[in-house]
C-alpha cells in the first residue's frame, strides 16, 4: 500500500474517477493552470485539458448553481470552494435548490453534485477564511456532507461522493492536506457515506470528532494512554447521514462521551451530536454529554488568539479528565 | 389548423386558466400562493415555438404558463395547485415548483433569480457533452437586478453557452415598477457587457416573439454564443393573489388592455382571413372546456398520503 498525502490522494482520486467516468468535470475559482489555492486540482488540466477542469469567474452563487443545472443534464460536476467561509454565497443555490429537487421533483430529477471545500482554521487566515461551518448546512434536508480526516478515507469519501445521485459537501481541511498515510490504490476503496470509523478503541471515554478534530482527538487519547485512561475515538467521517449506531455503541460501553467540534457551540454539529447521544443511550451514560468547540466567535487571525478559540489536543485531553472525575 | 391559430389556442388556454387559478385562490378553494402571467402569453408560446423536442426551459414563481406552452397537462398542473398527488411534483412543490423532465421543462423556480445559474449549467453541460440541446431561461425584470443574472450572463457569454436568456419585463417587481428597480432603459442593454448581443422586443406580440427566439436558438444551437431577449409585457394581474396594485394606476392598465396579446392575436387572425369568428368561439370554447375538465381532474384526484411524508429525500 502507497503512502501519500491527503492532497494527493485526492488529487489522484479525482483523477482516477475522470478516467472512470467522462461525465465528471472540475469546476470552480483557480483549479485550472493554478491547480486550486491549496493545490488539490494540480496536473488535472494538463492531463485532462479544458473541458474537463474549468476555470469560473468568482462567481460562487452561479458557478454552484450551473453545476446544478449541469447534474440536472447528465454531467456530474465537483466544484472546488476555495474556502468554506465563501460557500455562504451559494447558499441559495445549495439550499432552495441543489437539496429540495429530488424531494419536489421525483425521480426525474437527479443532482449527482460534489462541492468540495477546504474548512478549519490553524494557520492564522482570518475570520473569514478559517470558519468549519459543517453544522450550519447539517440544517438543510437532502444534503450529504462528509468529513474526512485520513488520505484513504479521503480517496473513499470522495469516490462514493461522485459516484451519489445526490449533492454531497465534501468538507477537507487546510491542517490536513499535508498529512501522510497508506492509501489502498490496488483496491476501489470506497468509503460508504454515512458511516462512522473506530479510530481508536478505547473503553473509558468516548470521543466523537470529525476531520482535522479526529487527528487532535488521537493526539490527546495516546496523551491519555499514558495517564491510564483508555480513550476511544470515533471518526464520524460523515455528517449527514450521521451513523449513530457506531457512536451509539461506543457510549454505551464507555458510558462518557465527549463530542469535539471546530465549530462555533451554540446551535452547531455538537449540539445536534451530543442531543442525539442523549436520546440514544440516555441510560448509559455516567455522565453529562460534553462538549468541547470554537467559542461562540469569530476566529481572530493572531497566532495566539487563534490557538486560544481552536479546540486541540490539550484541551481535549483536558475535558476528558473532566469527565472522568464528573460525580454527579 | 395554421401555426398563428394554434398558438392563439396555446395563449387562450393559458390565460383561462390563469383566470380559473386566480378565481379558485380568491374563493379559497386552493390554498398558498400563485403568480398568475395573465397578459403574458404571447412570451411564453412564441419562445416555446421556437423551441426543439428535448431543449431545456427554466421558468419562474410565474411560471405556469411557460409549462403549459412547453406541453404539460394542464390536469396535472392544476392538480399540483391543488398539493394532490397527481400533480406533477405529487403536491409538493405548489405552483412554483414543477417540472417534467421528458418536456425538457427543468422547473419553476420560487427564489427570483435562481434559475438563471441553472439554465446556464444545464447549456454548459449540453455543450460539454455535445447534446445539441439549448437552454432556454425565463426570468423577469426584477431577477436582471439578482447576482446570480450578471454572474450567469457573464459565464454564458465568456463560454459561449447554447442559452438563451428571455427576460419577460412586465413592468413590475412586484410592487416596484421597473423604472425604480433599473437604472438605464432598457435591460438588454445589459447583454453588452457579457458580450453577447441583447434584443428588444414586443412580447405582446408572439410572432415578434418567436422570430427572436428561432434566431437567438439558432445562434445558440450553433454555439455562436447567448442572446439576451427582452421581452416587453405588462402584468395583467397582481403579483399575487391578495395583491390589491395600490402602486399603479387603473389608467394604465386600460392603457395596456388596448395591447392586450390575445386580443391582438383574434383580431389580426380574423381580419387576416386565418380565422373566422367561428374558429374563434369554437377554439375558445375548447380552451374553457381544457380548464374545466383540469379543476375536475384536480377536485377529485386524491391528496398525497400523509405516511409519505419522508420518502423521496435522497435519490
Amino acid at each position: 500500500m502507497r503512502t501519500v498525502s491527503y492532497t494527493e490522494a485526492l488529487r489522484e482520486t479525482l483523477a482516477e474517477e475522470m478516467q472512470r467516468d467522462d461525465d465528471v468535470f472540475l469546476f470552480g475559482e483557480d483549479i485550472g493552470v493554478y491547480g486550486g489555492a491549496f493545490g488539490v486540482t494540480r496536473g488535472l488540466l494538463d492531463r485532462f485539458g479544458v473541458d474537463r477542469v474549468i476555470d469560473t469567474p468568482i462567481s460562487e452563487a452561479s458557478f454552484v448553481g450551473a453545476a446544478i443545472g449541469a447534474a440536472l443534464a447528465g454531467s456530474r460536476p465537483v466544484v472546488e470552494i476555495m474556502f468554506m467561509d465563501f460557500i455562504t454565497l451559494a447558499m441559495d443555490q445549495i439550499l432552495n435548490q441543489a437539496a429540495k429537487l429530488h424531494y419536489v421533483l421525483g425521480e426525474q430529477a437527479r443532482c449527482p453534485l460534489v462541492i468540495r471545500t477546504p474548512a478549519g482554521g490553524g494557520r492564522c487566515y482570518g475570520p473569514t477564511h478559517s470558519q468549519s461551518l459543517e453544522g450550519m448546512f447539517m440544517h438543510v434536508p437532502g444534503l450529504r456532507i462528509v468529513a474526512p480526516s485520513t488520505p484513504a478515507d479521503a480517496r473513499g469519501l470522495l469516490k462514493a461522493a461522485i459516484r451519489d445521485d445526490n449533492a454531497v459537501l465534501f468538507v477537507e481541511h487546510k491542517l490536513l492536506y499535508a498529512e501522510k498515510g497508506p492509501v489502498p490504490f490496488e483496491e476501489d476503496g470506497v468509503v460508504p457515506l454515512g458511516s462512522a470509523a473506530v479510530a481508536r478503541e478505547g473503553n473509558d471515554v468516548t470521543i466523537v470528532a470529525w476531520s482535522q478534530m479526529t487527528v487532535e482527538s488521537l493526539a490527546a487519547a495516546a496523551m491519555l494512554a499514558e495517564e491510564e485512561v483508555s480513550v476511544e475515538v470515533i471518526d464520524l467521517r460523515s455528517l449527514s447521514p450521521l451513523d449513530m449506531d457506531t457512536v451509539a455503541a461506543s457510549v454505551r460501553k464507555t458510558g462518557r462521551a465527549l463530542v469535539v467540534d471546530e465549530g462555533t457551540r451554540t446551535g452547531g454539529a455538537s449540539a445536534e451530536i451530543a442531543c442525539r447521544i442523549a436520546e440514544s443511550a440516555f441510560d448509559y451514560l455516567d455522565a453529562p454529554v460534553q462538549r468541547l468547540t470554537t467559542p461562540d466567535v469569530p476566529i481572530p487571525a493572531s497566532p495566539v488568539l487563534e490557538e486560544a478559540a481552536l479546540p486541540n489536543a490539550d484541551a481535549i485531553a483536558d475535558a476528558v479528565i473532566a469527565l472522568i472525575e464528573y460525580e454527579g | 389548423m395554421n401555426n398563428l391559430l394554434q398558438s392563439f389556442r396555446a395563449m387562450l388556454v393559458i390565460r383561462l386558466f390563469e383566470e380559473k387559478v386566480e378565481d379558485l385562490f380568491t374563493s379559497g378553494a386552493v390554498r398558498g400562493t400563485t403568480h398568475p402571467s395573465s397578459g403574458q402569453e404571447a412570451v411564453a408560446v412564441g419562445v416555446c415555438n421556437a423551441l426543439q423536442p428535448g431543449d431545456y426551459i427554466t421558468s419562474t414563481h410565474r411560471g405556469h404558463g411557460h409549462f403549459l406552452a412547453r406541453g404539460a397537462d394542464p390536469n396535472r398542473v392544476m392538480a399540483e395547485l391543488f398539493g394532490k398527488a397527481a400533480g406533477y411534483s405529487g403536491g409538493r412543490g405548489g405552483s412554483q415548483f414543477m417540472a417534467d423532465f421528458d418536456l425538457g421543462f427543468v422547473g419553476g423556480n420560487g427564489i427570483t433569480g435562481g434559475s438563471l445559474p441553472t439554465a446556464t449549467g444545464l447549456a454548459l453541460s449540453s455543450k460539454l457533452r455535445k447534446t445539441g440541446k439549448i437552454a432556454v431561461c425565463f426570468f423577469g425584470d426584477g431577477a436582471s437586478n439578482q447576482g446570480t443574472f450578471h454572474e450567469s450572463l457573464n459565464m454564458a457569454g465568456l463560454w459561449k453557452l447554447p442559452v438563451v436568456f428571455v427576460c419577460e419585463n412586465n413592468r413590475y417587481a412586484m410592487s416596484l415598477h421597473v423604472a425604480k428597480s433599473v437604472p438605464i432603459a432598457s435591460i438588454a442593454d445589459r447583454a453588452a457587457s457579457y458580450g453577447f448581443p441583447g434584443a428588444v422586443v414586443d412580447g405582446n406580440d408572439v410572432e415578434a416573439v418567436e422570430l427572436a427566439a428561432a434566431a437567438a436558438a439558432d445562434r445558440a444551437r450553433a454555439l455562436e454564443g447567448p442572446t439576451l431577449i427582452e421581452c416587453e409585457t405588462y402584468r395583467i394581474s397582481g403579483h399575487s393573489r391578495g395583491d390589491r396594485r395600490v402602486y399603479r394606476t387603473r389608467e394604465e392598465e386600460a392603457e395596456w388592455a388596448q395591447r392586450d396579446p390575445i386580443v391582438r392575436l383574434e383580431r389580426k387572425l380574423v381580419d387576416s382571413g386565418g380565422a373566422t369568428a367561428q374558429d374563434i368561439a369554437r377554439i375558445r370554447s375548447e380552451a374553457e372546456e381544457v380548464v374545466s375538465e383540469a379543476v375536475r381532474f384536480a377536485e377529485e384526484a386524491p391528496y398525497p398520503e400523509e405516511d409519505t411524508l419522508l420518502e423521496g429525500l435522497i435519490a
